[in-house]
């Protein structure tokens, strides 16, 4: 029986697994010691714990689990290591960093800031695909470039940058290369032993750990150093102080866990639900998908319905729990600027919806939400006088509007 | 073997069964992300404004002046390097016996062209009341003091020192860490706030709530520079998706602890006083005992018997106690705020602290003096044996 709303939005959160819920409750309860208390057991089961979660997300990534970093999640990694290697590399390398125009807010808000301390900032428009090339990437490149921050996959468009070959280009210009890979874990193979990355934000909550848990991979061969952004009692290396919260640290070693086990046969699974839903809306008229579809994890599906207006698609489409752009800022009425950075206009950027699709995702689900955007769709252009217009066939780029 | 007897509550407590039980939901169905524009996104929104509401009433704050952050470490930065950076450098000032969450954020902000003006503590870890005055003469911008010390338990009257400031035309903002404080004393913002306290610190897990969160309770007047940016949540002063199991768990430890807190208090006393008058018997010297303190912290040294010793043995014995603050726990120096109350090294490197909870029983205690009293016979006798 489907459950309404049926949830499509893996990528703004995902439930938590249960076998990853179950494994955290007795951290909140039996052993429910400070892993800094160094004076008795519970303590130390709390460290074991926290240190076996440790080996759990390295596993993943191919790392050495010496160089995660626990936070409270993917955006204060984004902060740590882009604030923290500008600050820490300024004085000896310059002060240009380089980033892309469809990165998350998380990576963008942290180089405003530094703009506003004296650094010059690069952002890469992408190709309408939604992808950077390299040739654009190394034009971009200067003497002074201290840091460059890439993320592995949008979190609106789930394509997939090229991050391998950046990480070489950075690797031989002697850049620090930052990974956002909130959105990539699970979806994507990550091998840190290969890849010529220095610091990769994690996030535990997009991959079926719970919320206020994220790690920060710092290479250490070669050394990679940071100014730390939150003092006091100088755990994790002294680069993050604060009590580590056990519970959900092991929470996220599970689930990083059960990806690495599993990201194989299901992704396969979510690729087909995928293929599916475009499949089974790619004759509605006037449809677009945004972003590469080669290059892209198979859980996302993001696509813009021509002459239907933004808000009622959305009130039309409320038996589907979707996003239409970034969850972190669907409250503003701003088009997405992910999409407009792809060259879409106001009006398809409004019209856009995010299908994510994860673990929990059934068959019938997609059969429903296929039938539902017909429906809709079909009933929502009969009452639009745009609709109407296209149909006539007037170019409605050349119509001239009269003010209100 | 079961788990020994747990005496380390000032480090970090057990979940209560009724905090759990709320958490619950959000480690399950109760999936969504409070930004989503979604019924499972508002579903998360509801419950994350009703924890606000039930940490904002535990403080007699409004829920407005409610920040989450992920702990009290982050909360303590988030005010004090977050007020710095709003204003012209200055001096802060700060007591000698602040937690490191406070004072290596201050030491940070030295290079930002700031002066720290240290504030002594008297023989019972009371702010200095003539050294206070002093440092107020100098006109510090940022003033912070601890309601009550994680170590010696000792409460400090921060309303008679921010009120102090205030009647002294002092313009500085006041800042109290109260991670110690809540759930153990009661804590009343609005009437803080007329006295001239500006921010709070708070923290879950020092209350039987989960680690992972905490909060800054800040007078809107005071100006914060984020600390974490991008994404906007909590009003812009600290980005990133909330963590809705530890805010509820947060909000529903809040709610369990302001009902506990006179019965628990109660018995809490009950069980320091036997422990105390156990203790000197023993020969041990108590800290702090001629100053007001929360009723479950006991810090206390044996004379000539090493502290860490004397933990490591009682751990053994089942007994888990600490030796001084857990942050600090793996190194071997002395406590900075024993030395700050003019206690000498030598009794400094003796200290224990042992710091109850509402679980623990007066048949624990006598359990514990018990082994105290076999354990400081073995080490005495060691000790002269090796002199």
């Amino acid at each position: 029986m489907l459950k309404f709303p049926i949830y499509l939005d893996y990528s703004s959160t995902t439930p938590v697994d249960p076998r990853v819920a179950a494994k955290m409750i007795p951290y909140l309860t039996e052993h429910f010691g400070n892993p800094a208390s160094r004076s008795h057991a519970f303590g130390w089961e709390a460290e074991r714990a926290a240190e076996e979660a440790r080996e759990q997300v390295a596993a993943l990534l191919n790392a050495d689990a010496k160089d995660i970093i626990w936070t409270s999640g993917a955006t204060e990694s984004n902060n740590l290591a882009i604030k923290g290697a500008a600050h820490f590399y300024a004085e000896s390398k310059g002060r240009h960093i380089i980033t892309v125009a469809t990165e998350h807010k998380a990576v963008l808000d942290p180089f405003k800031e530094l703009e506003r301390q004296g650094f010059e900032a690069t952002y890469l428009q992408p190709q309408e695909n939604g992808l950077i090339t390299i040739e654009q990437f190394r034009a971009a490149l200067r003497p002074d470039t201290v840091l460059a921050s890439v993320m592995a996959v949008n979190n609106e468009i789930g394509v997939i940058q090229p991050i391998a070959e950046l990480g070489e280009i950075c690797r031989e210009k002697g850049v620090i290369f930052h990974v956002d890979a909130a959105q990539a874990t699970g979806k994507m193979p990550i091998d840190l032993q290969k890849l010529k990355v220095d610091l990769m934000s994690l996030s535990a909550h997009k991959t079926y750990g719970p919320k206020g848990i994220g790690a920060l991979y710092v290479r250490r061969k070669p050394r990679i150093r940071l100014e730390a952004q939150i003092h006091g009692g100088g755990h994790e290396r002294g680069l993050r102080s604060g009590t580590l919260a056990t519970h959900q640290i092991v929470g996220m070693g599970e689930a990083f866990r059960i990806a690495r086990e599993e990201m194989a046969t299901e992704n396969e699974r979510i690729r087909m639900l995928r293929d599916r839903l475009l499949q089974g809306i790619r004759d509605i008229e006037e449809t677009y998908v945004n972003g590469d579809l080669e290059q892209r994890v198979p859980h996302n599906l993001n696509i813009s319905f021509n002459y239907v207006e933004g808000e009622s698609l959305i009130m039309a489409t409320k038996d589907i729990a979707v996003s239409s752009g970034s969850a972190c800022t669907s409250a503003s009425l701003e088009p997405s600027y992910v999409l407009r950075a792809l060259g879409r206009s106001d009006e398809l950027a409004h019209s856009s919806i995010r299908f994510t699709i994860g673990r929990f995702t059934t068959e019938e689900e997609i059969a429903f939400t296929i039938k539902l955007l017909h429906e809709k769709l079909s009933k929502l252009r009969e009452l639009s006088p745009l609709w109407e217009m296209y149909k006539d066939g007037v170019d409605l780029s050349t119509v001239q509007w009269a003010a209100h | 073997m079961s788990l020994p007897t747990y005496m380390d509550h000032n480090a970090t407590t057990p979940v209560a069964p009724v905090v759990l039980e709320a958490m619950l939901p959000f480690l399950s169905r109760q999936c969504g992300n409070p930004s989503s524009n979604h019924e499972y996104g508002r579903a998360a929104k509801r419950a994350l404004d009703e924890a606000r509401q039930q940490v904002a009433a535990a403080v007699g704050a409004h829920p407005t002046e409610v920040i989450f952050t992920s702990g009290g470490t982050e909360a303590n930065n988030l005010v004090l390097k977050g007020a710095a950076q709003a204003m012209k450098p200055g001096i802060l000032a700060l007591s000698a016996m602040e937690h490191p969450s406070v004072r290596s954020p201050a030491e940070q902000l030295l290079r930002q062209g700031w002066q720290l003006r240290s504030v002594a503590i008297d023989d019972q870890g009371r702010v200095d009341d003539d050294d206070f005055l002093s440092a107020l003469t100098e006109n510090p911008r940022l003033i912070s003091v601890m309601r009550v010390n994680n170590e010696t338990g000792t409460m400090q009257n921060v309303a008679a020192l921010a009120a102090r400031a205030k009647v002294g035309g002092s313009r500085a903002w006041f800042h109290s860490d109260c991670v110690q404080a809540l759930g153990k004393v009661a804590i009343d913002f609005r009437d803080l706030n007329r006295q001239g306290v500006h921010a709070l610190t708070l923290s879950a897990h020092k209350i039987h709530g989960p680690k992972g969160a905490g909060a800054v309770v800040a007078d809107k007047r005071l100006e914060l520079m984020p600390q974490i940016a991008g994404g906007g949540q909590e009003r812009d002063l600290r980005s990133g998706t909330e963590n809705m199991a530890a805010i509820v768990g947060f909000g529903a430890a809040c709610t369990a602890a302001m009902a506990d807190l006179e019965a628990g208090s109660l018995h809490l006393a009950r069980m320091r006083a036997e422990l105390e008058e156990g203790l000197v018997e023993l020969g041990a010297r108590i800290f702090s005992r001629g100053a007001e303190r929360v009723a479950n912290t006991v810090y206390f040294a044996i004379p000539d018997i090493d502290g860490e010793t004397l933990v490591g043995k009682l751990d053994r014995v089942g007994y888990a106690v600490s030796s001084g603050t857990t942050c600090s726990s793996a190194n071997h120096e002395p406590s900075a705020t024993l030395l700050a109350m003019g206690v000498s090294p030598e009794l400094a490197k003796s200290a224990v602290r042992v710091s109850l909870g509402r679980d623990n029983t007066l048949t624990q205690i006598h359990g514990l003096l018990e082994n105290l009293a076999a354990l400081r016979d073995q080490l005495l006798n060691l000790t002269a044996i090796s002199s």
